[in-house]
């Protein structure tokens, strides 16, 4: 079983700052991160290899030290890392990134046959979930999104439990497909010692643009992005309402005040709306 | 040719037999859309025995429905779904697909989006057109919700975007709208389809139904520990209302992520939203801003949660919410007594 995992750096969102004057970002001292959906897909990649057995590669796009998210891949488990850095990549939007994606993966399959391509659910900056099925439509296999549980591996097909918005869906595909993972489908473990020392010396494949083998360059980066951002701008800020004043026993007795009118709202736990 | 391409469809999903809310609203902001650019509002409605449903979204706004009903289509798949949208969309070139930021339509917009080779844009929170250009600028917010991004697709079309249920408001039904339903097939067999639904199980064990609450009491980090987030069930318990939480609250270990409101969260809109201390980060705000009235008692004036409220107290939730504990008893004492 040859399971491949897309992972992308990301920066960590939580730490993000926006500078409200030019509404752009300041990166500075914002650290850069594996996402953390894609680190639960190689986490699950290499729970089925535990089990099943094959290999667990695990391939990105990104500037040279997105190097990193590869060897954290390494200690969790991962065999090998692909990292695919070119100038000409830069600006993509997610049918751009799946398009050189898919053309990575298209390399590595022509040495090592693919069974199934993980992907996180979305990448917590991006965030759109558009890259995985992308890169499905592309290599013309199966798309499972939003999954939490992989039930079942044979040679021919999987089966898994897909998130729907209320309740979810068991599904069957047959191999390859392509799935993209769901945070509830593990914990990550902690690292083995002989992982981590396997992280520090491993070296990623490099490809380049050329390396890749035969590329449309119209359709990579920003040059091969129908959609481009216009224009950024602070969440709009919604009006302020009313301050009441007074001790404690003064605001509580007006907002009762206010709130008598929607009193049908209220009922007692237990018993019907008055 | 960018000009041959009219018209603005809305992927209307069906869920348990009715249309879902959000294809619902897509149809109301769809409406606006197609009449500042003067050109008709279609929706696009896939499944199986699914005839019925072309009146509600009619109803709703739409001008035309396309329809295709066939067996392959009954549950949600992504390849035969592709095969119909891909279809209609070649054969009638729509200028704007819009589709609910829900699973299915995630899935579907980016399968057709990679197929038709056009732009997509993620689970956006406002719409508006540029008339003379005939653009979609269709906004979202990024970087975990701490900027809002305009984006475009201007070479390319159609132009889709994904929209975030509970943002954009449906019209009142009317019954008196008249529309064309234009039926296509689709030429797609089971033995076809790698995918296969063994089964489909509705709300495993969701303990709290958020969508629906009219009330709902939020407790955020400032309760201050477990014990102190137990005023909140109080609270909640004393007036019948749902509880909820801050993502916080939630990693704190206070309650769980089912109770979770934000955009990691539910999105809710219920009539009243008391948010107890709770900063308002915009990743808490995007989930509840559309509630009809939100309370808010913090202890730090300067709380972004105040910009949003309705009626705002500034204190200390742990000797508020006891005073307010007790005068709802009061209150809802006395109704029981007057009924009695
Ligand atoms: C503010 C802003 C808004 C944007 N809005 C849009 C938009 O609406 N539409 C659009 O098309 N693009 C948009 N983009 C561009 C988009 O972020 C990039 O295309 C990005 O390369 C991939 O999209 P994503 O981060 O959303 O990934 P997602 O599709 O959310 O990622 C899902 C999974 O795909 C895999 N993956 C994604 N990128 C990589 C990678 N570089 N290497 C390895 N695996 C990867 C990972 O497994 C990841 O978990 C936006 C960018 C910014 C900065
Ligand atoms: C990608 C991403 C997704 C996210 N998704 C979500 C989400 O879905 N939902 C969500 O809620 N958050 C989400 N967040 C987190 C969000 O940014 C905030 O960190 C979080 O909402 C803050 O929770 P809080 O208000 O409970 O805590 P804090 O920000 O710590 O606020 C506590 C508040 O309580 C007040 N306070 C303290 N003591 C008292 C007292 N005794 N009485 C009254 N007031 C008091 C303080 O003044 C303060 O305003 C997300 C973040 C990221 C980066």
């Amino acid at each position: 079983m040859h399971i491949v995992v897309c992972v992308k750096q990301v920066p960590d969102t939580k730490v993000i700052k926006i500078n409200p004057k030019t509404n752009t970002l300041d990166r500075r001292g914002v650290p850069s991160i594996m996402n953390p959906y894609d680190a639960h897909a190689v986490q699950e990649a290499v729970r089925l290899k535990r089990e099943y057995g094959g290999k667990v590669s695990v391939l990105s796009m990104g500037p040279p030290q997105a190097e990193a998210v590869i060897k954290k891949s390494i200690e969790i488990g991962a065999d090998e890392g692909y990292l695919i850095s070119d100038r000409a990549f830069a600006g993509a939007d997610t049918l751009a990134t799946s398009y050189a994606l898919t053309k990575a993966l298209e390399k590595i399959s022509s040495a090592s046959p693919i069974d199934m391509i993980f992907c996180g659910k979305h990448a917590i900056d991006g965030d759109t979930g558009q890259v995985g099925p992308g890169i499905a439509s592309r290599l013309d296999i199966p798309p499972v999104t939003n999954i939490t549980s992989i039930t079942k591996v044979t040679k021919d097909y999987v089966e898994l439990q897909r998130k729907l918005q209320d309740g979810y869906a068991h599904i069957r595909t047959t191999l390859p497909c392509l799935i993209t993972i769901e945070k509830e489908i593990n914990e990550i473990e902690y690292a083995p010692f002989p992982n981590m020392l396997k992280a520090v010396s491993c070296q990623p494949v490099v490809w380049n643009v050329d390396q890749l083998g035969e590329v449309d360059r119209k359709q990579l980066g920003l040059k091969g992005s129908p959609t481009v951002v216009g224009k950024m701008f602070a969440p709009p800020k919604q009006e302020g309402g009313h301050r009441l004043e007074g001790s404690p026993q003064e605001q509580v007795d007006q907002l009762l005040h206010v709130l008598q009118e929607k009193r049908h709202l209220f009922h007692k736990k237990g018993g019907a709306a008055v | 040719m960018i000009e041959d391409h009219r018209g603005i469809w809305v992927f209307a999903e069906v869920v348990d037999g009715n249309i879902a809310g959000v294809s619902l609203e897509l149809l109301g902001a769809g409406r606006e859309l197609a009449d500042k650019l003067e050109t008709p509002l279609a929706a696009v409605l896939l499944g199986h025995e699914v005839r019925h449903l072309t009146d509600p979204l009619i109803h709703h706004g739409a001008d035309e429905v396309y329809v295709i009903d066939a067996p392959v289509l009954k549950d949600y798949r992504t390849e035969p779904y592709l095969a119909g949208m891909g279809k209609l969309a070649r054969m009638h070139l729509p200028e704007i697909i819009l589709y609910g930021a829900t699973p299915n339509g995630k899935d579907i917009a980016s399968a057709v989006a990679t197929d038709l080779k056009t732009g997509l844009t993620a689970d956006c929170t406002m719409l508006d057109v540029d008339v003379d250009k005939r653009l979609l600028e269709a906004s979202r917010p990024a970087f975990g919700g701490n900027i809002m991004a305009t984006i475009l697709c201007k070479k390319h079309r159609p132009q889709m975007a994904t929209v975030r249920p509970k943002v954009m408001k449906a019209l009142e039904p009317d019954a008196s709208r008249k529309g064309t339903v234009m039926e296509e097939s689709l030429d797609m067999k089971e033995a076809d389809i790698r995918t296969k639904v063994l089964e489909i199980v509705k709300g495993p064990g969701k303990s709290v139904n958020l969508e629906d609450a009219d009330v709902i009491v939020c407790g955020g980090k400032g309760m201050g520990d477990e014990q102190g987030f137990q005023l909140i069930h109080q609270f909640a318990e004393t007036i019948g209302a749902t509880v909820g939480g801050t993502r916080d609250a939630v990693e704190a270990g206070w309650l769980s992520h089912d109770h979770q409101v934000g955009q990691t969260g539910e999105t809710v809109t219920p009539k009243i939203y008391f948010a107890i201390g709770v900063s308002g980060a915009i990743q808490h705000t995007v989930g509840m801003k559309n509630s009809e009235m939100i309370i808010a008692i913090n202890k730090d004036p300067e709380a972004p949660i105040f910009e949003v409220a309705t009626y705002g107290i500034v204190g200390d939730a742990r000797e508020i919410l006891p005073v307010l504990i007790h005068a709802f008893d009061e209150l809802l004492k006395e109704e029981v007594v007057s009924h009695a």
